[in-house]
């Protein structure tokens, strides 16, 4: 029964627990070394570009870990139309 | 300076309270965006304003939550086909120059009239804009509906035809999503309209999305993907801008962001399972139900420009709760709406497989 609704495919779990530890970490030390962060980014001009890096950071590892989140519970894209005319 | 360093000073204390408010509002923000290429900034600036954060770090720290969302989420549908990069790309980079078009008209207008006068014009330019655009959005979808032809292709308006039947030498461009050549001289003025949008009310995929769909003949489904893109290049040049000013709060767009990317894979998902019209639907359905919201406030502003009697300020209290609680209800009816429309789909998907495996076996 290859054709099985929805189960051949392997589950990402060793990846979504990479990233969610890695998220999780970044997450714990934003908020504890938090006074020291804003700071530090809040003096403008040439450090601006910490918080546009900082986003690219956490959107990579959180961004894949919500990604693996969805597909480990089973919600997954329609298989039917992957395509949009 | 003084003004970064009073920024820096004017961050607030967060507790996990404010946290898990954050998170799911970015949740809910995420997955109508996912769905819709936008919204949700329209609730999240407000509701970091009531947790007690200045109004220019909410739009700073909002911005800079935006684009690395929109970057996720426009690289997820883009997997499923939708987006179409070169048209968001050309649209994102004559948006930002309406970013700044619209905050240099804000500026001025703050500046003669004061934050009344200035809370006057977002709210009027919310008022007209969505009235009109959402208006006709929520018609085509409910036409559609009517028709009984939901399932068909959608269909190209003769404004879009028009527009690609224009060939101005030079200024062509093919486009994918389009499946056709068109001048840029039309996209231009469309893109900087989405960005002065986003400037002053901090959505502009409410002109973005039904322009590609309108004006330039776009699928709704590849129109609300690409809307990410443009978002993401908007979103990255006003966070620059802004972070410049030392204003990003990046704790609250760093929590805003948690949620977010949950909400917008979902999205992003369920748009795969619907039919194009929902896109319409959920679009139209909270551009008209915000209007209201800012309706609301219209006579607040009006009275304390002087241009009508004053009013009592248990009056402007409740005025302006109601206001939000509407945004938060169009918001939530969004998100309700893409969840009741996704899961719908799946149930649909996964019985007609399962007629299929009947079928097979009996074969």
């Amino acid at each position: 029964m290859a054709g099985s609704y929805g189960s051949a495919k392997k589950k990402p779990y060793g990846m979504a627990i990479i990233m969610g530890t890695i998220s999780l970490a970044l997450y714990a030390f934003l908020l504890l070394q938090q006074e020291t962060i804003n700071t530090i980014f809040g003096r403008g001009g040439i450090y601006a570009f910490l918080p546009i890096a900082t986003a690219f950071i956490f959107s990579y590892f959180h961004g894949s870990f919500t990604g693996n989140f969805w597909t480990l519970l089973g919600v997954e894209a329609s298989k039917k139309k992957r395509e949009v005319k | 300076m003084h003004d970064v360093i009073n920024a820096a000073a004017n961050f607030i204390n967060l507790d996990a309270m404010t946290i898990t408010y954050l998170f799911l509002v970015g949740f809910v923000g995420g997955l109508v965006s996912g769905f819709i290429g936008s919204g949700g900034a329209f609730v999240l600036t407000p509701a970091m304003m009531s947790l007690g954060v200045p109004g220019l770090v909410a739009v700073a720290s909002n911005m800079c939550h935006k684009f690395p969302k929109a970057l996720i989420g426009s690289m997820k549908r883009a997997k499923y086909g939708q987006v179409d990069v070169k048209l968001g790309i050309v649209l994102g980079i004559s948006a930002e120059a309406g970013v700044l078009y619209g905050a240099h008209i804000q500026e001025g207008i703050k500046k003669t009239f004061g934050d009344a006068g200035s809370n006057l014009y977002v709210s009027v330019a919310f008022v007209v804009i969505l009235a009109v655009v959402g208006g006709f959005v929520l018609m085509d979808a409910w036409k559609t509906y009517r028709s009984g032809s939901s399932n068909e292709a959608e269909k190209v308006t003769k404004l879009a035809k028009w527009v690609q039947s224009v060939n101005i030498p030079g200024t062509m461009v093919y486009f994918k999503s389009l499946d056709a050549r068109i001048s840029v001289l039309f996209t231009i003025p469309l893109g900087f309209a989405t960005g002065m949008l986003a400037a002053t009310i901090a959505v502009g995929g409410f002109i973005g999305v039904p322009a590609m769909i309108y004006v330039l003949g776009a699928p709704s489904l590849m129109a609300s993907a690409t809307e990410l893109v443009i978002a993401f290049v908007m979103g990255l040049g006003g966070s620059f801008k802004y972070a410049m000013s030392g204003l990003v709060d990046i704790r609250l767009a760093m929590i805003i962001l948690a949620g977010s990317l949950f909400g917008i894979q979902l999205g992003a998902i369920g748009t795969t399972y619907v039919k194009p019209f929902m896109i319409k639907v959920v679009m139209g359905v909270i551009m008209v139900i915000v209007l209201f919201s800012r309706g609301l406030m219209v006579p607040v502003y009006l009275a304390q420009l002087g241009l009508i009697e004053k009013m009592g300020e248990s009056t402007v209290k409740a005025l302006k709760s109601t206001s939000f609680a509407i945004m938060i209800f169009a918001l939530a009816l969004g998100a309700f709406i893409v969840l009741k429309a996704m899961w719908q789909g799946r149930k649909a998907e996964r019985e007609a497989a399962g007629v299929q495996v009947l079928e097979h076996g009996k074969a």
